[in-house]
């Protein structure tokens, strides 16, 4: 496979149809600069600001936007809130739809068939086994990516983070915990 | 269309590897892969309904045994050639044999499209055909050709959970039949209308479907 993508890039470099500074950039972009500690500043601002929450839920693509998020593969955003009596979390069965802009490119899981074919139709067993045990009054909202919407998990603020400044609570947001599939760390895990 | 890729509902997939610290490549190919899909693409030579077709349209053997980036890499390799940016020869050879007519953009303008994106949300003024809360059936579609109403609730009977607005219909666009403008919606299934009894009773799974895919329902 190495060898065919080889192949494929000096050709298309030999034609001058793609710029190799142009691929460096892009992997550099998706590499270091875009992924998941974007959201979780997104989370933390909701959590600690009544209104920007406000804003995220009524139109999250731009309430992210003020944060310069935007682009591809989140030009149209939807946050769903977790609460104690509901429980969400992202899935896209049919390819690997993910919000770029705020959790950067997603892991090789998300893009998996384990995943892909069992959270519709098992999100619980799917939830323990990333260790996350739901109470069965809770309902569990499973949110398949099927079209241009994409969805950012807010999970729920831990307990005992009522001191905590914008820059502690987005310590404690996870990739995982705004794809849904765990909650987010409790503050003791921070130093 | 009926493929592989439409996974949801499957069974026999295996465990979930759930660790946190897994890379997001395994190889540097997969990166070379991923930005030579995203780069050729910058010429607009087709869209993103049409490049998920070229990943998805395949048989299900190459499909589930081929990793993520193989299939991205198969894909790029198709649109390439179907769009003749390439030629099947020079696919085998790797020898080129002309130039661009257009060059690719600057690498400086790289981070400005990435930021900028491409929505497929439209102005277009088009009626929406369900409001929020009106029960709706997916139609039992049957298609060789792209769609994004998966398998799992076809013919099933759901709950209009909000309208997302006027989107780009991709089972046209992927063909290059147009955007037929339309509404597109969030559709609320309770779990157990889709899985049957045993799935529990406060499970609901919520999938963004076009007007073209819905029937009012009793």
């Amino acid at each position: 496979m190495a060898e065919r993508v080889k192949s494929l890039e000096a050709l298309l470099v030999a034609k001058k149809l793609v710029d190799p500074d142009s691929l460096n950039a892009l992997i550099d972009t998706y590499e270091h600069k875009v992924g998941p500690r974007n959201g979780a500043k997104v989370v933390a601002r909701a959590w600690a600001d009544p209104a920007y929450k406000e804003r995220l839920m009524r139109d999250a693509t731009a309430a992210i936007a003020e944060f310069g998020f935007t682009g591809r593969q989140g030009e149209d955003m939807v946050v769903v809130e977790n609460t104690p009596a509901v429980h969400n979390m992202v899935v896209c069965t049919l390819c690997s739809c993910y919000p770029w802009p705020v959790l950067g490119l997603p892991p090789v899981w998300y893009k998996s068939a384990p995943y892909r074919s069992r959270a519709v139709m098992d999100p619980r067993g799917v939830l323990r086994e990333f260790g996350t045990v739901i109470g069965d009054d809770v309902e569990v909202r499973v949110w398949d990516s099927t079209a241009e919407l994409r969805y950012l998990v807010l999970p729920e603020r831990p307990p005992g983070t009522e001191d905590f400044g914008e820059e502690q609570l987005a310590e404690l947001v996870t990739r995982d915990s705004m794809i849904g599939v765990t909650k987010a760390k409790p503050p003791e895990s921070v130093p | 269309m009926n493929g592989a890729h439409d996974m949801g509902g499957m069974h026999g997939m295996g465990p979930i590897d759930t660790d946190p610290d897994d890379p997001l490549f395994h190889a540097e190919w997969e990166k070379r892969a991923f930005a030579i899909t995203l780069a050729l693409g910058f010429h607009g030579r087709w869209n993103i309904d049409t490049s998920r077709h070229a990943r998805e349209n395949r048989h299900p053997v190459d499909y589930l045994s081929s990793s993520y980036y193989e299939l991205w890499l198969k894909g790029i390799e198709r649109l390439a050639v179907d769009t003749g940016m390439i030629s099947p020869e020079e696919l085998a050879t790797g020898k080129p044999e002309g130039f661009a007519a257009t060059p690719p953009p600057d690498p400086d303008r790289v981070a400005a499209i990435l930021a900028k994106g491409a929505s497929a949300k439209l102005d277009d003024d088009v009626p929406a055909r369900f409001r929020t809360g009106a029960r709706v059936r997916a139609l039992d579609i049957t298609t060789s050709g792209h769609t994004r109403v998966p398998r799992y609730c076809r013919g099933r009977i759901g709950i209009i959970d909000r309208d997302h607005g006027v989107y780009v219909f991709p089972d046209t666009h992927a063909h290059g039949l147009g955007k037929k403008p339309q509404h597109c919606y969030s559709v609320r299934f309770a779990g157990r209308d889709l899985w049957g009894g045993a799935a529990p009773g406060n499970d609901a799974i919520y999938v963004d479907l076009w007007d073209d895919y819905l029937e009012a329902a009793p």
